[in-house]
């Protein structure tokens, strides 16, 4: 069985499956129900400066967006950081990392914006042996409005400023974990870099509202009638996640720079994914808070046994491994060219596939033949864009064929030769061949 | 022979020994089951629906919480929905053609969908059509069942001032009179025909009999126009002897007082004579009210008989015996009682089925009503548009040529027709 030891910034967990710092791991019964469950780490749910904690709305905290049978594809919350008080928390963690020394236990913080607040808490944090410290620049509700979370993520020389007081006042790893809600992710990842991060974490939420009560004319779910946009997660963000964590992993200036990936991990696949694009581990929230915390053992299968079928005997054989295949759209190969087929054996006939491209692209597919129902691609027609394969309920049975020879559609050779926008005839910043 | 009357029931008290056929689906079942259907493009499900209801659509209504809606995409296509949501075949028709058959055989349960819609408007009572602009002519529709009333809506939303002339006490037709009980529980029938002449500009006039207390000459000469659907109004004989024996009961007759709730004998053992849908609604029926052996006998190979896999499915777990290729030959009796049915078999072998109650359920025949209007094979000679050869006579449903028997195919014929007189009326 394949070895899914991870070491992230030299923090050591049996797994690269860990809790992101949320509801699941805001104290020490939570956390150790997780190491019991088989989570390779933990990153404490954020704490702040030492005094009266912050307190939550008792309205609800979360909504979400629902796919077919409820199943949860997107989440939202406006819960804060921790509401509990910094001591207990401090508490809990050292005695928890006493007994789980097996387990990675980072600690996410966030304290305003001066180095005084950074020295104070990272000392604290220091003395309870936890792995490292995660900075939460990323919060999007609530804490942002008190200058803080977000609204230091989305400034890059706050990201820079704060990393490097941390950097100084400690010896511990220090993760900057980043917001998405900014223009470019690459912007706040090079300061951290320049901060001296070991690493950083993303994504974190990204702003929105999950609904509208037509009723009452509010958000949905409200406090008393009045609503707030939340932090939104879960499977509907990964997409964004991924593309952030490959920006920041192909990157020039960031290239080598540790990542932790976040953002709608539900499964071993997802995980695989977001490691082939740069994370040297995952961190994971919505999932366990839709399933339960047993959802690790999935996980750990999954992923023990796509690794030993691909023969990687540890996750460092394969992280980043798709990072050279992600390119800029310009560098893409022009004289590639696919088809769709429809498997005519496996085809419902539901005809999804024949109105979408009929209504919506290159009438490349028919709805008759001969008379008959029958969807079969017009290969004149068809420009490979994939929409039908997408639309399409059953699994495999619409592919894209790779072509090579003259393309009907165009007339053109394909499937032979190289060549991208940049060197094209019809780019009017066309470089010449040197 | 102990023949008990039991069965007495006030209308729609039956539902203790008649209990729904299926359960209604929930709310939580109706999303989950209306999120199967993949929405198809030209979807082969509508295309198998004799009145062409829109389902992905309908399905898609439901699915976002618009269930009115859905009984309005519905009501549009087949102001029956709520009856052929119960009655239809849909194993043969929509459900099907449904191309989850294919992907996983389990087709999309589109009946029960149809039904929790159409229950819902139902339920909220509020009405979706409205007659039309008076255009000041006037309609004749013989008969109130599923043909007549759709026929008679969609005229009055054309502005049709519609006159229907029904023979029996209630409107409805075999929907109120000729379907098993269990099938129609909580008096649906009856409030779907409610819902459908309240649009308005429709006037019934029951107990009024095409052929006794009106005649077709009168109708034309007093209409504008006349549809005819009045169904099948005789009963086949058997044509064996013994039919006259005390304990030998026209099914349909039957049927339609159990519907009523009026007492009906039941015996301790039955035979039905037949091989369709109204031969295993009386089986069924007369099992549950509690006769110990039932049996529905039939001459041809099972394959042939007209009642769907499904129905005899229904009849078969609900302990009633089917036997085929047997041929009535007479019905015996003793003191003038039936006692059982001797049959021939394929080889011309004889047995004998011992019996105390014997029902006949060979189909039914068209009487004309002394309307003289051209046949086809016994029933009325009717156009594509549903045009009778007599000049603005119009027919439709089972009376008519070709027809299929079903409430459904009836509902076309009738939404077929008006849009036909309609046409004729303002040209």
């Amino acid at each position: 069985m394949a070895n899914l030891t991870s070491t992230f910034v030299g923090i050591k967990s049996p797994n690269p499956f860990w809790l992101a710092s949320a509801p699941p791991t805001d104290k020490a019964y939570n956390v150790v129900r997780a190491y019991k469950a088989g989570w390779g780490g933990v990153v404490w749910k954020t704490l702040g400066e030492a005094g009266p904690p912050v307190v939550n709305v008792n309205g609800p905290r979360y909504g979400a967006l629902h796919g077919t049978d409820r199943r949860v594809i997107g989440f939202n919350n406006i819960e804060l950081i921790t509401d509990r008080p910094l001591e207990l928390n401090l508490r809990e963690i050292k005695e928890v990392k006493r007994d789980w020394p097996d387990r990675a236990l980072v600690v996410s913080l966030m304290v305003p914006c001066d180095e005084d607040s950074w020295r104070n808490i990272l000392k604290q944090v220091e003395e309870t042996e936890a792995d490292g410290v995660e900075l939460n620049f990323g919060c999007p509700h609530g804490m942002s409005e008190r200058g803080m979370g977000s609204a230091v993520g989305q400034v890059p020389d706050y990201v820079e400023m704060v990393t490097r007081w941390c950097k100084q006042h400690t010896r511990m790893p220090v993760i900057v974990k980043l917001t998405p809600n900014v223009t470019d992710i690459k912007a706040p990842a090079r300061a951290a870099k320049r901060g001296g991060a070991d690493a950083v974490s993303l994504i974190n939420t990204i702003n929105s509202i999950i609904g509208v009560d037509l009723d009452a004319m509010t958000i949905s779910p409200s406090t008393d009638g009045k609503g707030t946009h939340g932090g939104y997660c879960g499977p509907a963000v990964k997409p964004i996640a991924m593309n952030m964590v490959a920006e920041i992993a192909r990157d020039p200036e960031t290239r080598g720079l540790p990542i932790s990936g976040i953002g709608g991990v539900t499964t071993w696949r997802d995980a695989a994914e977001f490691m082939a694009l740069g994370a040297g581990n995952v961190q994971v929230c919505t999932a366990a808070m839709v399933y339960g915390f047993r959802i690790v053992e999935e996980m750990i299968t999954g992923l023990s046994a796509w690794m030993d079928g691909k023969g990687h005997g540890a996750t460092a054989d394969f992280v980043g491994a798709a990072v050279p295949n992600v390119t800029d759209w310009q560098y893409l190969n022009l004289n590639y060219a696919v088809k769709a087929k429809i498997d005519q054996d496996l085809c419902i006939k539901c005809g999804r596939c024949h109105i979408a491209c009929e209504d919506t692209s290159h009438q490349a597919i028919t709805a008759l033949v001969d008379g008959a129902r029958k969807f079969q691609v017009i290969d004149e027609e068809c420009v490979g864009c994939n929409l039908c394969a997408t639309v399409c309920p059953i699994e495999n049975c619409i592919t894209m064929e790779p072509l090579v020879g003259i393309d009907p559609r165009t007339g053109r050779e394909v499937g032979t030769s190289y060549a991208n926008w940049t060197t094209h005839p019809n780019n009017p910043s066309v470089k010449a061949a040197e | 022979m102990a023949v008990a009357e039991r069965g007495a029931c006030p209308k729609g008290g039956n539902n203790g020994v008649f209990a729904d056929l299926h359960a209604a689906l929930t709310p939580h079942q109706a999303q989950v089951e209306a999120e199967r259907c993949f929405y198809c493009y030209d979807a082969p499900c509508t295309t198998a629906c004799p009145t062409s209801i829109d389902i992905p659509l309908f399905i898609r209504q439901i699915s976002t919480g618009n269930a009115l809606g859905a009984a309005g995409t519905i009501l549009e296509a087949n102001i029956m929905g709520a009856m052929c949501a119960r009655v239809c075949p849909t194993e043969q028709l929509c459900e099907e053609a449904c191309v989850r058959n294919t992907a996983e055989e389990q087709p999309v349960r589109i009946g029960l969908l149809q039904r929790h819609a159409t229950d819902a408007l139902l339920a909220d009572g509020r009405q979706l059509f409205a007659k039309g602009a008076e255009t000041g002519k006037t309609v004749a529709v013989v008969g109130a069942g599923p043909a007549g009333l759709a026929c008679a809506h969609a005229l009055a939303r054309a502005g049709h001032a519609v006159t229907v002339f029904e023979g029996r006490d209630k409107a409805g037709g075999l929907n109120e009179y000729g379907i098993a009980a269990y099938k129609a529980v909580d008096g649906i029938a009856a409030r779907e025909v409610d819902y459908i002449l309240g649009v308005g500009g429709i006037e019934v006039k029951t107990g009024t009999r095409l052929g006794t207390d009106v005649s077709l000459d009168l109708l034309r000469a007093q209409f504008d126009a006349v549809f005819l659907g009045m169904g099948l109004g005789g009963v086949n004989a058997v044509g064996v002897a013994g039919e006259d024996l005390d304990g030998v009961f026209d099914a349909v007759e039957v049927i339609a007082k159990i519907r009523q709730g009026e007492p009906v004998a039941v015996g301790r053992r039955a035979i039905v004579i037949g091989g369709g849908m109204t031969a295993i609604d009386i089986a069924v029926q007369i099992r549950l009210l509690g006769a110990e052996d039932v049996t529905i006998v039939y001459r041809g190979e099972e394959a042939r008989m007209k009642a769907s896999p499904y129905e005899r499915e229904v009849a078969r777990t609900r302990d009633v015996r089917i036997k085929t290729g047997l041929k009535p030959v007479r019905i015996l009796g003793l003191n003038g009682k039936v006692t059982g049915v001797e049959f021939a078999g394929p080889g011309g072998e004889m047995e004998i089925i011992a019996a105390d109650q014997v029902f006949k359920a060979v189909g039914q025949k068209f009487l004309s009503g002394e309307a003289a209007v051209a046949l086809e094979g016994g029933r009325i000679k009717v156009d594509a548009e549903r045009a009778t050869s007599l000049p603005g006579v119009y027919a439709g449903g089972d009376c008519v040529a070709g027809g299929q028997d079903l409430t459904v195919a009836a509902v076309e014929d009738g939404k077929i027709a008006a849009r036909a007189i309609d046409a004729y009326l303002r040209a």
